[in-house]
């Protein structure tokens, strides 16, 4: 959009260096201590790197995207019960269709109808939530409690439609309420990057759009930008994302606040499509990088997700005492 | 023109602008006064499109604001509300560049620039376009966001207290900026507390009162001490000064 961007050199040299970064630990990834069946071992390798990288980048876009919907850079879609109701979704599909019912459904069918019903249900919820007024900036307190409050209630109402059916029902349940960057769930990842894929190829194609959107509802009105119709659009696009990641690892609460936090403080007031690149590599990295260091330097002694939640978490502290709340 | 046809509002239950009929004419400054609450946002934003009309219907150079698509509308009128708040954080360049959106969708030619130039120029702003809105002074950033709305380059200008945190010097250069507009044509309906700018400014004078319109017409018939002491509940006592009405209400 802006002609007169102060330093452009300076974008695409941190966008460099996170790629080269982002490589490294690619490379390292695959490669180090390899041994054995190196055919097959190097197969189970690039398979779980496909699924990281997919995770990686759907909750980055998803999360940047949130963000500029909610005209606030402290809410995440996960913050906000996203993954919670993915997770509902999933107890209703087990309640309904019994233990056996949902563990013969073909993995790849019945992860697109879940994508589609949460997807469905989350623009019903927070498309009138924020669609309305000036969306979060105009009550952020608020905005931020009806969040909570839903993932509670979407987190209880799972567990308790898990416990009341079946106590077998209810492990399933549990093994997809938790993260684990270690095992992403095997089979998925081919249909999760037929989602996710197209999904951040359309965010990036909107974001010029998304920055006019990122002035608020008021200035995108005046300027002419069709304002519900992109609202619910990229509400779309964030349940279809959070969806994949979800089903890949479960749900991560507050890895996308790190990664778009990162990105914003790296490319201050840089566009979308930078925004969006940088948060992508940022969490790639994190995530292959961060795996690479606990499988092998440490030898799974500590677990990722857990180290990226805490720090994550003790962020989302930082910036709600900061008064950061825009 | 703006044709505003019984356009009313009510927010839970409550009218606050009662059934309201003005004709805004074109290539005049029009001066939207009246006591805070009056009801005034509340006009000016149903006619920017950024509250859904409710009822009536409003027409701006014979657009229909229902029919029309919002991009159409955008060339047309520039809107800058009252308040100006920020979530994202931007140089004071790129804001006044998202002016040109409906002209360019983000794909910035050579007069989307140079109107980004002489908008940036006009409120003196080329020392500051590098600079960080959130790290600009109260009047600095309305300068921005009204030089935003002038790379717009629409034939009406709609806006809300735009001398909000403005000091004398760059109100008179904003209503300078208007008149220069009026010279070729343009149009501008403001909302304005001080009403000696719309005195000194203005070519007609619309006073809004508890949700209705109290008077209408040129600055020598509404800006009287009768209307003006009935409209804010004060009074007011009105001379003149080269000609034009005086209004002195600090005392
Ligand atoms: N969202 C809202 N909910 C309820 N009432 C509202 C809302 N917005 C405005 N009002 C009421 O509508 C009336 C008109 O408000 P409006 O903002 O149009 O006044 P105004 O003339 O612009 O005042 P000011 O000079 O203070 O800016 C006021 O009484 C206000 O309290
Ligand atoms: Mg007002």
């Amino acid at each position: 959009m802006s002609p007169e961007r102060i330093s452009p050199d300076r974008t695409g040299l941190r966008l460099a260096v996170l790629t080269l970064l982002l490589l490294v630990a690619v490379l390292g990834w695959l490669f180090q201590g390899l041994a054995g069946n190196r055919a097959f071992i190097l197969g189970l390798r690039l398979d779980r790197l496909q699924a990281l990288a997919l995770i990686g980048a759907a909750v980055a876009v998803a999360t940047v995207l949130f963000q500029t919907v909610a005209q606030n850079r402290i809410l995440t879609p996960s913050i906000m019960g996203f993954d919670a109701l993915y997770v509902m979704v999933q107890t209703l599909a087990v309640a309904g269709l019994g233990i056996t019912g949902y563990t013969t459904l073909p993995a790849g069918a019945k992860f697109l109808a879940e994508a589609a019903l949460m997807t469905a249900m989350a623009v019903m919820l927070f498309g009138t939530l924020l669609g309305r007024g000036g969306g979060g900036a105009n009550d952020i307190g608020r905005t931020i409690l009806t969040g909570v409050i839903l993932g509670i209630l979407f987190r209880s109402a799972a567990s308790l439609g898990a416990r009341l059916l079946d106590p077998n029902a209810y492990a399933v349940v549990q093994a997809v309420s938790f993260a684990n960057f270690g095992k992403p769930a095997a089979g998925l990842t081919l249909w999760a990057a037929a989602i996710v894929v197209p999904a951040i190829a359309v965010a990036l194609w909107l974001g010029p759009r998304l920055d006019v959107l990122g002035l608020g509802r008021e200035r995108a009105v005046s300027l002419g930008l069709g304002h519900r119709r992109l609202v619910v659009g990229v509400l779309v696009l964030v349940a279809v994302l959070v969806a994949a990641s979800t089903a890949l690892v479960g749900p991560v609460t507050f890895f996308g606040l790190i990664v778009a936090g990162l990105a914003q403080a790296l490319f201050p007031g840089a566009p979308h499509r930078v925004r969006l690149c940088a948060a992508m590599l940022l969490a790639c990295l994190m995530l292959i990088g961060g795996q690479w260091l606990f499988e092998r330097g440490l030898g799974q002694r500590a677990t990722l997700s857990v180290v990226i939640e805490f720090a994550g978490g003790l962020m989302f502290l930082a910036l709600l005492l900061k008064g950061r709340l825009r | 023109m703006i044709d505003v046809a019984e356009v009313s509002c009510r927010i839970h239950g409550t009218e606050i602008l009662a059934p309201a009929t003005l004709r805004i004419p074109d290539g005049q400054i029009t001066a939207l006064i009246g006591p805070n609450g009056a009801g005034k946002s509340t006009l000016l934003r149903l006619i920017g499109r950024i509250a859904p009309l409710q009822s009536g219907r409003v027409s701006i150079d014979g657009l229909d604001l229902a029919g029309t698509a919002s991009d159409r509308l955008a060339r047309q009128m520039a809107f800058l509300g009252q308040s100006t708040a920020l979530a994202s954080r931007l140089r004071v360049g790129e804001l006044v560049a998202f002016g040109r959106w409906p002209h360019c969708h983000g794909r910035p030619g050579p007069d989307d620039r140079a109107a980004v130039a002489a908008a940036l120029a006009e409120f003196g702003l080329v020392g500051l376009a590098g600079r960080f809105m959130d790290e600009l002074s109260g009047g600095q950033a309305q300068r921005a966001h009204l030089a935003m709305a002038a790379a717009q380059d629409t034939p009406w200008l709609l806006l809300d207290e735009p001398m909000n945190n403005l000091d004398l010097a760059h109100a008179r250069t904003l209503m300078e900026a208007l008149a220069r507009r009026r010279a070729q044509g343009g149009s501008a309906l403001v909302v304005l507390h001080d009403l000696n700018f719309a005195a000194g400014w203005a070519d007609r004078v619309v006073a809004m009162k508890a949700g209705r319109i109290h008077a209408e017409g040129t600055p020598d018939e509404v800006l009287t001490s009768d209307i003006l002491s009935d409209l804010y509940d004060t009074p007011i006592e009105v001379g003149r000064h080269r000609g034009r009405p005086l209004v002195l209400h600090h005392m």
